[in-house]
């Protein structure tokens, strides 16, 4: 007997008790609904989760200056003055799973003026224009630093919304002058607000300037910061500057035969951040950094960091954790209720055995073999199974559209659960209809033709 | 030529410690073209020997050969395949398929046969097959729409539908009153005369009297078989 005859004679079977059919279905709709709704719910918050963290840089690490021993006395974190433009140069040429990277110098504290009014920014950084990509600041209005503008030292600076709203009431500050220090800086662009991050800091209260200049005319000259035990060199143009004709250093890294600007050798950076190229690269390239960085300053095996290196995946870890067990917990109680829809199949294709027996004897009597009997059994309790599962999907999809839309969770649709479901459903069909239709196809004919 | 050889068929059922001996040996031969009444009180065994004639039920010695093959001892894939293009079997309570059409009754079996013949062709036959019975106006009614005697005759067509050459027919005019069995009756009677093998099961001597041939049975052993003078009245 063909499959599309048995498929074509199920489906007339079940059609001969509609009400009964659409019962039996309605446990596997609702099972593989709420697998359907579960996975769409926890996908959908996981997304939201990874896209959170992507915000804040699930690809990007941060190298700091490390703590040093001064006397006996263990100083914080970024009291080590290690860093060098020339190691960030060398971060980016050198390890092959960093994407790319910015140098960091920091201004804080520095005020910022404009007209008759000013403002000290909660966050004041010279970098590099890959710093934009690396922290996720996209541009709002007027445009980036380029590269040049950072080899040329030039004046110029990105401000964030609450500046704009502090300092020049919400008027579009492009191309307007703002006094950082001292100094006189074009405003490029305005930054696209990021909100409030997540120790609750305003992001937006922000000024970004090419990272040459902070350190060149803001910080260098101001000074005050803990990072600047060597600004007292740096300051004088001597040494901020090659000078034609003298050799002071001993070794000329590539970067400074270049023709840009000579960064001195002692202008340290604050921070240097860097992103990997793709988020599952991010330790292999802090361990490229780590090596590269204990190279270049000449670390002995006994000697500890000198620096360190800091990203966000231990949180990330931790935030996509919760959100996979929620989900595999809800996903556990929804296959409950998808064996419970499978045992009511069973339930019902037992009875329907008992039901039909004069039926299955009579289709054994014209030449039914046990096969033919078993398979079709088999084929209706697939069948019921898998318009149960088609059915689940779409209601499944639309509840948790409903939940989307009424309750605002995240969702995202997920085209393995479909396929899940198809399969879970009709090897459901498989497992839960296999016992009667094995039972009906081992009657007798001759009783089943007798049976009452 | 013989159809059906029966050579010391005996059948036990074994019901725990006791055995119950229902056919106690029986040897007889049917012709191709018969018209055979098996007669016989309740529990004379006549039921049994139709089961097994009828390829339903193995004997538990002896051989049964039909059509010129042992089926006693063939596997249940072959003799299923027998039943299917060989036999055709009525009943006494005609074993409708509830809301089914009597077309789709009719071709049912022919969903077993693996002739590979379209849906089109099953219908075709089918509605042939009804018309044969004289009920091809009637193909879309549900069994529940049609008497009995309208639903023996779908029973009919159902069996005829692979154009056996055997009809075993149990009682078939059993749930039938006298009017309708008459034309019951009288069908088996033209089936026959088309020449096809017909062997009914009876416990009414009228009829039997359709038969050309009664053969009798009691405690299992045959003890009468005859030629009726007017079979085929």
């Amino acid at each position: 007997m063909s499959f599309f005859a048995t498929l074509m004679m199920s489906l007339k079977s079940l059609r001969r008790n509609p009400t009964r059919t659409m019962l039996t279905a309605l446990g596997i709709v609702i099972g593989i609904a709420s697998v359907i709704t579960m996975m769409e719910i926890g996908r959908g918050s996981s997304q939201a989760i990874q896209a959170t963290i992507a915000k804040m840089g699930a690809n990007t690490a941060m190298v700091m200056p490390g703590g040093m021993r001064f006397g006996g006395v263990s100083r914080g974190a970024g009291a080590a003055v290690s860093l060098v433009p020339a190691d960030a140069e060398a971060i980016g040429e050198q390890c092959p799973s960093v994407a790319i990277y910015s140098p960091v110098v920091r201004g804080s504290g520095v005020q910022v003026i404009f007209g008759n009014t000013n403002w000290v920014p909660a966050y004041m950084y010279g970098v590099a224009p890959a710093y934009l990509s690396i922290r996720n600041w996209q541009i709002g209005s007027g445009r980036a630093f380029t590269d040049r503008e950072v080899d040329a030292n030039a004046r110029v600076c990105l401000v964030g919304t609450t500046i704009v709203k502090e300092l020049f009431n919400g008027v579009d500050p492009v191309g307007l002058e703002l006094r950082i220090g001292s100094v006189t800086f074009t405003i490029v662009g305005v930054l696209k607000s990021k909100g409030a991050n997540m120790m609750g800091m305003d992001e937006d209260d922000v000024v970004l300037t090419p990272w040459t200049t902070m350190r060149m005319r803001v910080t260098g000259l101001t000074t005050g910061s803990a990072t600047n035990t060597s600004s007292t060199i740096s300051s004088n143009p001597g040494e901020l500057f090659a000078v034609s004709g003298l050799s002071l250093y001993p070794e000329q890294e590539a970067s400074l035969t270049r023709d840009k600007l000579f960064y001195n050798k002692f202008t340290r950076l604050n921070q240097i951040v860097f992103a990997a190229v793709s988020t599952d690269k991010v330790n292999q390239a802090i361990a490229e950094v780590t090596q590269l960085l204990r190279r270049r300053h000449r670390l002995t095996i006994e000697q500890d960091d000198d620096f360190r290196i800091h990203n966000s995946s231990d949180f990330m870890s931790m935030m996509t954790s919760t959100s996979v067990l929620m989900t595999n917990l809800l996903l556990g109680v929804a296959l409950i209720s998808l064996v419970v829809g499978g045992v009511g199949i069973m339930n019902i294709m037992l009875v329907s055995v008992t039901e039909r027996t004069r039926e299955i004897g009579l289709r054994m009597a014209v030449g039914a073999r046990s096969r033919d009997i078993l398979k079709q059994f088999m084929v209706e309790a697939v069948v019921l199974c898998l318009v149960g599962g088609i059915v689940g999907i779409m209601v499944g999809h639309g509840a948790s559209l409903l939940v989307n839309h009424y309750l605002n969770w995240p969702i995202a649709s997920s085209p393995e659960a479909v396929v899940a479901a198809v399969v879970v459903s009709a090897s459901v069909g498989i497992v839960f209809g296999f016992y009667p239709a094995w039972k009906a196809s081992k009657l007798d004919p001759i009783e089943a033709l007798r049976y009452e | 030529m013989a159809i059906i050889e029966l050579q010391d068929i005996r059948k036990t059922y074994f019901l725990g410690e006791i055995d119950v001996p229902v056919l106690k040996g029986i040897t007889m031969s049917i012709q191709a073209g018969e018209y055979v009444a098996l007669m016989g009180a309740s529990g004379s065994g006549k039921s049994t020997l139709m089961n097994i004639l009828g390829c339903l039920d193995r004997p538990t010695s002896g051989d049964y050969v039909f059509d010129g093959e042992e089926v006693g001892r063939a596997s249940g894939d072959r003799r299923a395949l027998i039943r299917n293009r060989k036999i055709g079997f009525v009943f006494q309570s005609f074993n409708l398929l509830p809301r089914t059409s009597a077309l789709e009754n009719v071709i049912m079996p022919l969903g077993y046969t693996a002739t590979g013949l379209s849906h089109a062709e099953c219908r075709r036959r089918g509605l042939a097959a009804l018309e044969q019975v004289g009920l091809s106006e009637r193909a879309h009614h549900h069994p529940s729409q049609l008497s009995g005697g309208q639903q023996q005759r779908v029973a009919i067509a159902r069996a005829l539908i692979n154009r056996p050459p055997v009809l075993f027919a149990d009682e078939p005019t059993g749930n039938l009153d006298t009017k309708t069995s008459l034309e019951v009756m009288q069908m088996f009677s033209e089936l026959n005369a088309q020449g096809i093998t017909v062997i009914l099961v009876t416990h009414s001597a009228e009829i039997a009297e359709y038969a050309k041939r009664t053969i009798f049975l009691k405690d299992g052993l045959i003890v009468d078989d005859r030629l009726n003078k007017g079979g085929a009245a």
